[in-house]
């Protein structure tokens, strides 16, 4: 990873690529996230959601998508993650919303994924949570935590 | 009270130290479901889990938990223990179950001023 200066910290941009299915690399886009946010000297609470709302998109993209990318957008006021795929997309948004509904198979399931809390938690974490999605194209999922 | 403390009161198996065995446990949480840890688990925290496979070190990294401890006997996956060794995060085996152990840890933490 290359080095983070702390006077970026109000404006920074950068993009992650998450390849889909491939759970041995899950969480190193959120590990690296996190520690980028702390090495600006963030405040731990904002690091906290950062870390929580990255992770979680970061495993949604391994779990269903072909791949995807986070984008980790820092300016004075916020912190921004989009996390972008290219996947099967979500049918019914109202629906993949609510706690515990899932569409993971046994394996994901059986690796203590998939319990339908993933967006619960975003949108719990994020200050602003947007989801748009495309069925046979992909999604769009975009988190804002506020600085200020 | 430390992990070293821990591991000895209760016979922990010890599969991954890294330099953090006297790191201080200040909680616990005990689950198997990856969000579930990730949204009520805190920093500090030991993680008592079932789960065995590589994917619980970035969930112990990413919370700051002091350690992790997979019960029931239950062995870590080889590229965890790797994995743990290079995120530095202790992982420790136990042959209670869940509930026995959390109660245990529970206790123990009870005893002295967290």
């Amino acid at each position: 990873m290359h080095p983070v200066d702390i006077t970026e910290k109000n404006n920074y941009q950068r993009s992650f690529y998450v390849e889909g299915g491939n759970f041995t690399y899950a969480g190193i886009v959120s590990t690296s996230i996190k520690s980028i946010l702390k090495k600006m000297d963030l405040p731990v609470d904002l690091v906290r959601k950062s870390a929580i709302v990255s992770y979680e998109s970061e495993i949604n993209i391994v779990s269903y998508a072909k791949k995807g990318v986070i984008k980790l957008t820092i300016d004075s006021r916020t912190i921004q993650i989009e996390a972008i795929d290219e996947g099967p997309g979500i049918p019914d948004i109202e629906l993949a919303m609510q706690a515990g509904y899932s569409t993971a198979n046994q394996r994901i399931r059986e690796m203590g994924f998939g319990a339908g809390m993933g967006l619960s938690n975003i949108k719990r974490y994020a200050d602003v949570f947007d989801l748009t999605s495309e069925v046979g194209k992909g999604t769009y999922l975009k988190m804002i935590i506020n600085r200020i | 009270m430390d992990i070293e403390t821990i591991v000895k009161e209760l016979n922990l198996k010890v599969r991954a130290a890294g330099t953090n065995l006297r790191k201080n446990i200040s909680g616990g949480y005990t689950g198997d479901l990856l969000s579930d840890v990730m949204a009520n688990s805190q920093e500090g925290d030991i993680w008592i889990t079932r789960q065995v496979h590589q994917n619980i070190v970035a969930v112990a990294s990413l919370k700051d938990h002091a350690g992790i401890i997979i019960v029931n006997s239950c062995e870590p996956a080889k590229d965890t223990i790797e994995k743990a060794a290079q995120e530095n995060i202790p992982v420790m085996v136990s042959d209670l179950s869940a509930f026995e152990l959390t109660g245990k840890i529970y206790n123990l933490l009870g005893k002295k001023d967290r």
